[in-house]
């Protein structure tokens, strides 16, 4: 709980030392450096924005808008095109919040609403202790472990029973959108846990007991007044997950097998952006094929941001509601 | 559902609050597969040479990761280095010096920058750093490292400042002193362990980062030369040798996760037994 803050001491020069020298200027000197440093948060952000359209900036000028559009990445000739790239990254983030959402969500429910009060800490926090795992130890399981497992029996089961869908069709290699799809899947698991138990937790009790109080059962209060009541803080808490998922890196450049193609298939392999990023750059020589590096995480980093300020502002709204009725 | 007969909303519900129970455990099970295979094998694979010797030839058996042990010693210090005085300064700014909206400003732009993609990052610090030195370099690693820790230090300490109650800043004013000596003095002090925490918080955080390093650190086979030169580290050793086609550098790799394992949990644990004693 926060410790109610009084209104702030009033700024040194407002408070008015002005008895010794060394005071008058001791308070001014120690703010105005802490505002520097601060201000050089901003500026990192800012530098990041100007310097990334500067370096991406050959790759802007030749391609335009094609680059979103086209599928084509041929370092000899030059032609570069982000979409496969793009559709990597939105199937394998899609691919994880469809794992994720339901056991997040019955992990966050667990958390608040049914387990007794001795086992919600230590179990949030072995469920955070699963975001603290780099993610190149997770990419290290998956490729050693969860690859394997996800070829046979996952995808030879899948090929085998529902091989006419599209989704389902072609050789199971093991590596590809959906062993980046579950690998993905672990890391924001967490994520969205921890956020939605928050958000789950600033309904009111009352809300709770009125529900009881009519006769419901414990999950008709859940489902009928509990997750409405905090259904933006949820959403947000999901789009914070994907916003993780879009910019993950090492865990998926090892599993999703890095062919950059677009296919309906699960299984094939493919690339996303920050893949195609880690495993090209240091190779990259020309300024266009730099350049259209630079601009698929120019893309990402704007793709982030939204998805980052939106998730931001819906958490925040949620959690400040609660904070400000208590 | 509520014109549902008694006994099968009695039995849904269960159903329902059994499933939510197995998505728990779910979650929990997945951290123990994680974990318990990385240490088992880790474990297996680790031994003293391993610890003090240097890498041999691809192929040729043997050699140690002592140089990406120290690598990552090196490169952890510079970035906290470089990032604890912006990251504390940002934060006794954003609790105790900052008008409310500039408070919101710096605070949004910590938010955003604790969110861009850590690729993202190390493309920004090749841009800036290695590109104009003509070098991959660990230094160049230590700015992508410390951008990361930045807004992760900067928020933690101004939620922990914000926790010392203003009776306390009012006392040591009353006192005479001035704004900052009081600052430094009581304030920061009465923080300290959620300052620290969050400092080593984000210590484990990027002792495990790997995407930034590729095109900043780079990575040698020689040890450590300067801070000008590239150098090597545990998740730059992890990501190469588990794409290697040998099984001694597999191994050596699992090796490397164990003891990088052990040093963020090693932390996550710490930081939960210390806010636990703080709490008490």
């Amino acid at each position: 709980m926060k410790v109610a803050v009084p209104e702030k001491i009033p700024a040194g020069r407002a408070a008015g030392y002005t008895t010794r020298r060394h005071r008058r200027f001791g308070d001014p000197i120690f703010s105005n450096l802490t505002l520097v440093f601060a201000l050089v948060v901003v500026g990192l952000l800012i530098g990041m924005v100007i310097v990334l359209n500067i370096d991406a900036f050959p790759a802007i000028r030749k391609f335009g808008l094609n680059f979103i559009s086209s599928v084509s990445w041929n370092a000899v000739t030059e032609e570069f095109g982000a979409l496969p790239a793009i559709f990597g990254t939105l199937a394998s983030s899609a691919i994880a919040l469809v794992i994720a959402i339901p056991i997040s969500l019955g992990a966050a429910i667990f958390l608040t609403e049914i387990a007794p009060s001795w086992i919600r800490g230590p179990a949030s926090f072995l469920i955070e202790m699963l975001a603290a795992i780099p993610s190149v130890i997770i990419g290290l399981w998956g490729l050693f472990v969860m690859v394997p497992f996800v070829r046979s029996p996952i995808e030879s089961w899948l090929g085998t029973h529902l091989g006419f869908l599209p989704l389902f069709q072609g050789p199971p290699f093991g590596v590809g959108f959906l062993a980046a799809g579950m690998i993905l899947s672990i890391m924001v698991i967490p994520i969205i846990t921890a956020m939605s138990r928050d958000v789950i937790r600033a309904v009111p009790d009352s809300q709770r007991e009125a529900m009881l109080a009519l006769g419901a059962t414990r999950w008709e209060m859940i489902r009928r007044v509990t997750l409405p009541y905090c259904r933006s803080g949820l959403i947000g808490a999901v789009i914070l997950g994907l916003g993780r998922a879009l910019g993950e890196t090492m865990a998926v450049t090892m599993v999703i097998g890095n062919s950059y193609a677009i296919s309906a298939s699960l299984f094939s392999p493919g690339a996303t952006i920050a893949s195609k990023i880690a495993s090209e750059f240091s190779e990259a020589t020309s300024g266009v094929y730099i350049g259209s590096l630079v601009e698929l995480a120019l893309v990402l980093f704007a793709v982030t941001l939204l998805v980052n300020v939106i998730a931001r502002l819906l958490v925040w709204r949620m959690t400040s509601v609660k904070e400000a009725k208590e | 559902m509520l014109e549902r007969g008694y006994l099968w909303r009695k039995w849904f519900n269960r159903l329902m609050l059994g499933l939510s129970s197995v998505a728990a455990g779910a979650g929990i099970l997945l951290l123990a597969l994680i974990l318990g295979y990385t240490l088992a094998h880790g474990i297996a694979y680790l031994n003293l040479d391993l610890l003090t010797h240097v890498a041999k030839p691809a192929g040729e058996f043997g050699g140690g990761i002592r140089n990406e042990i120290i690598g990552s010693l090196i490169l952890v210090a510079m970035a906290s280095i470089l990032a604890l005085p912006v990251g504390l300064m940002a934060g006794i700014f954003l609790s105790d010096f900052a008008s409310p909206r500039v408070a919101a400003a710096v605070r949004f732009a910590a938010d955003v920058l604790a969110g861009v993609p850590s690729i993202v990052v190390g493309v920004f610090a090749y841009a800036i750093v290695v590109r104009p030195m003509h070098s991959y370099s660990a230094i160049s690693a230590g700015v992508a490292l410390a951008i990361i820790m930045i807004p992760i230090v900067a928020r933690t300490t101004e939620e922990s400042l914000h926790l010392v109650p203003n009776s306390m800043r009012e006392a040591a004013l009353a006192l005479g002193i001035t704004r900052w000596r009081a600052m430094m003095g009581v304030v920061v002090p009465g923080a300290l362990t959620g300052i620290a925490t969050g400092v080593m918080l984000a210590v484990a955080r990027v002792a495990g980062e790997t995407a930034p390093l590729i095109f900043t650190a780079l990575g040698n086979n020689f040890g450590f030369q300067s801070l000008l030169k590239p150098i090597s580290a545990l998740p730059l050793l992890i990501y190469t040798h588990a794409l290697s086609p040998y099984q001694d550098q597999q191994q050596q790799a699992w090796a490397a996760a164990f003891l990088l394992i052990l040093l963020v949990l090693g932390i996550s644990l710490l930081v939960r037994w210390i806010s636990r004693r703080r709490n008490r």
